[in-house]
């Protein structure tokens, strides 16, 4: 248990204060901020990017990343268009579309893994290969009339509560279990620490990498489809754009992008403080302009904070005896070492020329 | 190995999850309900009723900082400021269809009294714009329409049958009514240019344009170098061609640089719809004498008018209601809940510097 407390780096910690001091003072200034219409319309914002964040956490714990989950979005929701508009049942639909995903993701998981490529250039390559896809299956059309009992369950609630939350609520238990209390989900943090030494210590790197893209690709289809069903609209440009509020979600969580460190409250925090922000901005009729520019300060803040923290505690720990410095957690980045060791270059130290 | 299990486990879990959603009826498209009602049904219109003061009138454009949107909004904003209320102008950066969505839920929250939106996608904003209705909002949607069963009234620029008429009525004045004329169109399979070619040909038929022939018609597929060899071809092979008229903004703008740099400049007349900026050298430099596209900034003026009549109970959507509009008259709601601009503007060298588009 300790070493869940110890998980509490102080940054998923401060992220979540801020959230909570956020939501104090928007209730209080913002009208109608607090109504349970507009919590739900917040939840119903943010659930994609939530749900899509929660196997990019462990993708980037591990230092990978995925950037192809909003193309996978959007060929999972034209597909479901094209098939719907073809006649298949809804529920045979929503089976294809996940398989798919877990087809996705595959690619992006024997790229990265048999092939050994940086998953950046391949998820960047995928990214455009899936949108592309998807505007081959529908191109600019949109199909609608979705059945309405399904529509209407993605968009609904009950006494306050969207139906929403509840998926999203299994997801987080499953996904923050896995990642906090399984050796499993202690095995990312190794891989992402130190790839060479998880090897070493017996973990199966190239075979977790794999499935994780294969989980990845799933969900991002499961958000096509929760998407297709909120906006009842199938589209091959749904979801475009999102892969970077994911991963800016992610990172404001706390999760760092060389990998080895972060939280899945951390991140649930990140998406919650975003999305709570962009609608408690834009009723109080803060223009755009002034929303993308706070967005990008915080994210800058959110890189920035905890590297200076690390600086802070590292230069700490250099005055202190070197026992003291064990029990730090160790900072993101290798620090630079105060001040170099003497070269030693006496030319007397050499040892001396035996002449023979 | 428990190991695999656990990562199967996320992958079963949304599986699972996914098929739980429905109570597994196995739902087709052809067996779907289509949601959607209108709730306009109980309500009497009471033509008679003052326009209410103070009404606050949102618009949401299909994206912000778009030239052509802006103007449409202007108009809008103009009208508001005419029946004293307050406006206001919110939209996505992108126009993406569900970025609109977000938008709608902040102006339910505020409570708006009158929506006036150009939809991007009609279905994806349809669940919003119902909660909105059923908060008392107005749904006034212009320009680009929402599904008819989630808005009030829509505001239409321009009629095919009107867009035709005046097509051949610009090609007649310019041909001194006789002579040859041909038409330069988008694509062979564009839908809009298609009908309204039509219409034109439905046009020419009538006795008093009995001494117009169209010789021909080209396709310049919006392109605008292939547009400019269709221009230069058409002159080549009929060489008494009086007027070439272009439905396209890509084709009249192509069709009006060809001709301006060559010599049948002042013999040849360009017409058609194209926008004042692109056109207004030509028309500076006596290529072009007179075309003609609906005007936005009127768009949303009377968008604006019919969504505070709505909100005035003067009119509640049905066909056959009319209502006034300022500046521009009298307005009746044709079927479908469709309001229709009227006559598309004709722009020529006296006008056409009072517009920036």
């Amino acid at each position: 248990m300790s070493d869940l407390l110890k998980r509490f780096t102080g940054w998923d910690v401060a992220v979540i204060a801020v959230l909570v001091l956020f939501v104090v003072v928007a209730s209080a200034t913002v009208d109608n901020f607090a109504s349970a219409r507009n919590l739900s319309f917040l939840v119903l914002d943010l659930a994609p990017v939530l749900l899509i964040a929660l196997p990019m956490t462990l993708i980037i714990v591990t230092g990978e990343i995925d950037l192809s989950v909003a193309s996978t979005l959007g060929l999972s929701s034209a597909v479901m268009g094209a098939l719907w508009d073809g006649g298949m049942s809804i529920e045979l639909i929503v089976v294809v579309c996940l398989v798919l995903g877990a087809v996705l993701g595959a690619v992006n998981g024997l790229f990265v893994t048999v092939f050994g490529l940086p998953s950046l250039a391949v998820t960047i390559g995928t990214l455009a290969l899936y949108r592309g896809l998807a505007l081959v299956v529908l191109g600019d059309a949109a199909v609608a009339q979705f059945p309405g009992t399904w529509t209407g369950w993605v968009i609904g609630g009950n006494a306050g509560i969207p139906n929403i939350v509840w998926p999203l609520l299994l997801l987080l238990v499953v996904f923050g279990v896995v990642l906090h209390a399984t050796p499993f989900g202690r095995s990312l943090f190794v891989m992402g620490a130190n790839k060479e030494a998880a090897r070493f210590g017996g973990i199966r790197v190239a075979r977790t990498t794999f499935w994780l893209y294969v989980v990845c690709g799933v969900v991002s289809a499961l958000a096509g489809i929760l998407w297709t069903l909120r906006y009842s609209s199938a589209r091959a440009d749904n979801g475009s754009g999102l892969e970077l509020a994911v991963v800016a979600a992610v990172l404001l969580g706390g999760v760092s992008i060389f990998g080895g460190r972060g939280t899945l409250w951390g991140v649930l925090g990140g998406v919650t403080l975003l999305a709570a922000l962009q609608n408690a901005l834009r009723l109080a009729d803060v223009s755009n302009e002034a929303l993308t520019v706070v967005t990008g300060l915080l994210l800058i803040i959110s890189v920035l904070a905890p590297n200076a923290v690390g600086a802070i505690r590292s230069a700490a720990s250099r005055r202190r005896p070197p026992g003291g410095a064990a029990t730090s957690p160790a900072p993101p980045d290798p620090p630079a070492p105060a001040s170099s060791p003497p070269v030693q270059s006496d030319p007397s130290s050499s040892p001396a020329v035996r002449s023979s | 190995m428990s190991r695999r299990l656990r990562l199967i486990a996320p992958v079963a879990f949304s599986a699972v999850l996914a098929l739980g959603l429905s109570a597994c009826s196995g739902t087709t498209k052809d067996s779907a309900a289509t949601g959607g009602s209108t709730d306009s049904g109980s309500a009497v219109a009471n033509p008679g009723a003052a326009l209410k003061e103070g009404l606050k009138i949102a618009f949401l454009p299909k994206q912000l900082n778009n030239p052509y949107s802006d103007i449409e909004v202007s108009g809008g904003k103009a009208a508001v400021d005419e029946i004293k209320g307050t406006y206001k102008l919110v939209g996505p950066n992108d126009a993406s269809a569900s970025s609109q969505v977000s938008y709608i839920n902040t102006l339910i929250q505020q409570q708006q009294d009158v929506i006036g939106i150009a939809a991007n996608d009609p279905n994806a904003v349809c669940p919003s714009l119902n909660q909105a209705r059923a908060a008392g909002i107005k749904i006034v949607a212009f320009d680009s329409d929402a599904s008819k069963d989630c808005r009030d009234v829509f505001i239409n620029q321009a009629t095919t049958q009107g867009i035709g008429e005046q097509l051949v009525k610009m090609a007649s004045t310019l041909a001194g009514g006789s002579g040859e004329i041909a038409i330069l169109s988008a694509t062979p399979n564009a839908t809009n240019q298609n009908a309204w070619i039509e219409v034109m040909n439905t046009e020419l038929k009538k006795p008093e344009n009995a001494n117009l022939k169209l010789v021909a018609t080209v396709y310049g597929n919006d392109d605008d170098q292939k547009s400019f060899q269709e221009a230069q071809g058409l002159l080549q092979t009929h060489p008494d061609l009086k007027v070439i008229v272009s439905p396209t903004t890509v084709g009249i703008a192509a069709t009006a640089r060809y001709v301006s740099g060559s010599s049948y400049k002042g013999k040849v007349a360009v017409t058609g719809l194209g926008t004042p900026n692109q056109m207004r050298d030509y028309v500076k430099d006596t290529t072009v004498n007179q075309f003609a596209l609906w005007n936005p900034a009127d768009i949303g003026y009377l968008a604006g008018y019919a969504g505070a009549a709505l909100a005035s109970g003067q009119i509640t959507g049905k066909e056959g209601e009319t209502f006034k509009a300022g500046k521009l008259g009298e307005y009746k709601i044709g079927a479908g809940g469709e309001i229709v601009l009227g006559p598309p503007t004709i722009f020529d060298a006296k006008n056409i510097d009072q517009f920036n588009f």
